[in-house]
């Protein structure tokens, strides 16, 4: 079963932006943990990952969403979420990635808190 | 892919093949039946999502020699159950990890995965697990809502 997907990635000075599009699961999840890395490496300590596009999370893609919070933390950096669904949000809290991570409604409020 | 459905008055039935992404195929057949049914958007979505955990947990965890798995979709006036069966090698549904919400430490590997069960729990109103030597069946129910109709 056929499932598109695909990443935007907009790198500003401070701070970038993964837009993920598509159904966010192992396979999505990788290559979306393989640029925030690759952004990592380059120096960036945050990251707004926006989800708006991405209807559907499964559990494995959530975990490495995890993996991507861990490694900037490593950095003493900051990852923030943004256009979650209410379903999606509801999980990340249950899940604990709200203490770890910022969630925000829309890209400007979450590049916000960076100020 | 290997799809079968047939419509039998109130209930609905789908059997997919264990490949990826083919719990797409029984999230959005389950869409499809609670939009039909005026479930509001955000009870369709975690419809969906319980769907999707309930496949991934038999694609990952059954071991199934027929690779497949069987879906029910049961519809009644105020409500849609679910009922996901695999042919594997079952578990104990007591054992499955228990986490306390929001106390538990980042960076254990177990709080990575694991969550499956505990989504669909969260998200449907009622959940049932039979497992044995023989399969497991996940059963699930949601209840439409006032605010849904």
């Amino acid at each position: 079963m056929a499932n598109k997907f695909d990443i935007n990635i907009r790198a500003e000075q401070e701070y970038a932006v993964l837009e993920t599009e598509g159904y966010l699961n192992d396979a999505l999840g990788e290559q979306l943990s393989q640029k925030a890395q690759d952004l990592i490496e380059k120096g960036y300590t945050q990251l707004v990952i926006n989800l708006a596009k991405t209807a559907l999370i499964n559990s494995i893609g959530i975990s490495i969403l995890i993996e991507i919070i861990e490694a900037l933390d490593e950095r003493e950096g900051t990852l923030n979420f943004c256009g979650l669904s209410a379903t999606q949000e509801r999980t990340f809290r249950m899940m604990a990635i709200a203490k770890y991570a910022g969630i925000f409604p829309d890209e400007k409020t979450a590049v916000a808190d960076f100020q | 892919m290997s799809v079968a459905n047939t419509f039998s008055n109130d209930q609905v039935l789908l059997t997919i093949p264990m490949l990826p992404d083919m719990e797409l195929a029984a999230a959005n057949l389950a869409s499809f039946i609670a939009e039909s049914m005026s479930f509001s958007d955000e009870q369709i979505e975690e419809i969906q999502y319980a769907m999707i955990e309930s496949c991934i947990n038999a694609f990952e965890h059954s071991r199934s020699p027929d690779q497949n798995v069987f879906i029910e979709y049961i519809i009644r006036a105020d409500e849609l159950e679910f009922k996901i069966t695999d042919q594997g090698v079952g578990f104990s549904p007591e054992n499955r990890p228990v986490r306390q919400n929001g106390q538990q430490d980042l960076y254990p590997e177990m709080r990575k995965r694991g969550w499956g069960l505990e989504i669909i729990h969260a998200l449907m109103d009622k959940v049932d697990i039979r497992s044995g030597e023989n399969g497991t069946t996940i059963s699930m129910v949601k209840k439409k809502t006032n605010e849904g109709s």
